[in-house]
């Protein structure tokens, strides 16, 4: 039974990988679960300077899901190529950075520290709803979400990840602006931008006002977008958006993904990732397939 | 130890007053390694509900392998939690935390135990441990719970908000009204009550820690979502926010900036 696919050269053991934001860079996650189980670890947004990120309260729950709007708090580039980067290095897994910048010289920064460190692919995030001058800003526009993947491509010695946000008209037209632009392989979809009031306050629920909607609320609208956005590009799909098992990373790799993230799952169950990881092997063997590529966009 | 999670027994459940229940948990290792100041993540059966709620440790019991809860019923996950009744499951995550440290309420000194609220249970198992002498002072909106509890451990005094019982008014203004004084202060209780309770303490230079309490996604210092603004940059992302679930919640009063 094979459960290895292929990410722009790069050969994942199997297709589950972390959503960048939820799992941090692996370390806390790591004293429950093995980290070797798992295809790729997606650390949390990195910038080229220590960011604080956004006041308290920065979650809120809502009914199967949760706001998030922690505003890509993270230690900055240097910190972590001297901390992060040697632990991940200890497991066998993939090592995939998810970039965040506020312009787009500092995502150039961000992408040039790490083209000679051991890290297998980039992530760029032009998706985070949660911080104004930057992230979202990129990805709202196609010429802007080409132009960026462009000038990244410039500078990246790894494979290019573009994170796309489903806060759009048309997630397709930005996909295909991405691979216009260069892009190896597209990820989506980041948080769906939401509102929760707390009545009792008569204030918002998270100090940012707005927050990204994750969890299994979104999980229709990302299996949809996925399979539009393979049906709009050639180039490879993550999926994500409210995995919380196996089954449901199935149903996003028939719609077209090739490798999956989980994300929200991990703070219902810290044990999720390794459970999908074994959940999409059972769902092999109990009908039969040999290659998990043969489910790869297998519903069209 | 590395944290785990359980499908834990309960063991019991009484209603302790209005809204609030103490609950005991049977575990396999989490009462083995839990310590004063802890907190543990209770998962609810409602699937719609993703987040853990994490609840401190009100006692713990070694030996049979016990730990207690105390809680207010605040939502639907907490209102499904008071349902649960001897021989039912639930899913939970710890020990999480850093709790109070042992040694600073050594003996020959004498503290001041202070709980508000609901951030009451936690300070139960901490004066069992603390060598000093104790001074245990808990402030109430207006019903009382566990006072008694707290007796074996030292002199108890109360303060509530609507005068029914103890001092009218808060835990400090019981401090005041009594006229005591200690060599170290140990809080957990709302975010106004804590920061009186530090601006107390530098006025009076007195060694002091605190348990803060935010709302919380991952409970184990992944996700950043329950920072509080510290005075000296944080290990973690090298800003001024340290993680309550990880780097707390228990937090000396000067590294906490309010």
């Amino acid at each position: 039974m094979n459960t290895k696919v292929n990410l722009a050269g790069i050969e994942l053991k199997n297709p589950v990988m972390t959503a960048s934001g939820t799992f941090g860079s692996g370390e806390e996650y790591s004293e429950m679960i093995d980290l070797n189980h798992l295809g790729a670890v997606v650390t949390k947004g990195v910038a080229n300077i220590p960011w604080p990120g956004n006041p308290t309260p920065r979650i809120a729950e809502t009914h199967g899901g949760m706001l998030n709007a922690i505003g890509l708090q993270n230690p900055g580039m240097e910190v972590f190529v001297q901390r992060d980067i040697p632990f991940l290095k200890q497991y066998d897994t993939k090592i995939i950075v998810n970039v965040c910048g506020k312009t787009t010289e500092d995502y150039l920064e961000v992408v040039e520290r790490l083209s000679n460190e051991s890290v297998d692919m980039l992530e760029i995030n032009i998706s985070c709803p949660n911080v104004k001058e930057g992230g979202i800003a990129f990805g709202q526009d196609p010429k802007a979400v080409e132009a960026i993947t462009r000038e990244v491509k410039k500078y990246a010695k790894q494979p290019v990840i573009m994170k796309l946000s489903p806060n759009v008209t048309d997630i397709g037209e930005m996909a295909r602006a991405a691979e216009a632009g260069g892009a190896d392989v597209l990820s989506l979809i980041n948080t769906l931008t939401g509102m929760k009031i707390d009545i009792n306050r008569r204030s918002f629920a998270v100090a940012n006002k707005t927050g990204g909607l994750s969890g299994p609320a979104i999980k229709p609208i990302a299996v949809r977008m996925v399979y539009q956005v393979a049906n709009a590009v050639k180039i490879p799909i993550i999926g994500m958006g409210g995995i919380m098992d196996a089954d449901d990373a199935i149903e996003f790799i028939l719609a077209g993904a090739t490798a999956v993230s989980v994300g929200t799952a991990s703070f219902r169950n810290p044990y999720a990732t390794e459970e999908v990881v074994k959940g999409i092997e059972a769902y092999m063997k109990k009908y039969g397939v040999d290659d998990i590529n043969d489910l790869i966009g297998a519903v069209r | 130890m590395a944290k785990v999670m359980e499908l834990a027994r309960v063991a019991s459940q009484v209603i302790l007053a209005d809204g609030v229940y103490s609950m005991w948990i049977e575990t396999k290792k989490i009462a083995l390694e839990a310590l004063p100041g802890q907190f543990i993540s209770l998962y609810t059966k409602d699937n719609s509900k993703l987040l853990p709620r994490p609840i401190s440790i009100c006692e713990i019991d070694r030996e049979k392998g016990l730990i207690r809860i105390v809680y207010r019923v605040l939502g639907g996950g907490t209102e499904e939690f008071s349902c649960y009744k001897e021989g039912d499951y639930i899913e939970i995550l710890g020990p999480l935390g850093n709790g109070f440290s042992i040694e600073a309420g050594a003996a020959g000194k004498r503290a001041f135990i202070i709980g508000g609220g609901i951030g009451i249970p936690p300070m139960l198992e901490l004066s069992k441990h603390l060598a000093c002498e104790k001074q245990i002072i808990l402030g109430y909106r207006d019903s009382i719970f566990l006072k008694e509890e707290f007796s074996p451990y030292g002199v108890t005094y109360v303060a509530t908000e609507d005068g029914s019982e103890g001092t009218k008014g808060n835990v400090l203004d019981a401090v005041k009204e009594h006229g005591l004084s200690a060599d170290v202060i140990f809080a957990c209780g709302p975010t106004p009550m804590l920061k009186a309770i530090k601006a107390y303490a530098k006025e009076n230079g007195i060694e002091c820690y605190l348990s803060m309490e935010e709302r919380m996604a991952c409970g184990i210092g992944a996700c950043l979502a329950c920072v509080c603004k510290s005075s000296e940059v944080d290990d973690h992302s090298k800003v001024h926010n340290k993680r309550v679930c990880k780097d707390g919640p228990v937090f000396q009063a000067e590294e906490v900036d309010f």
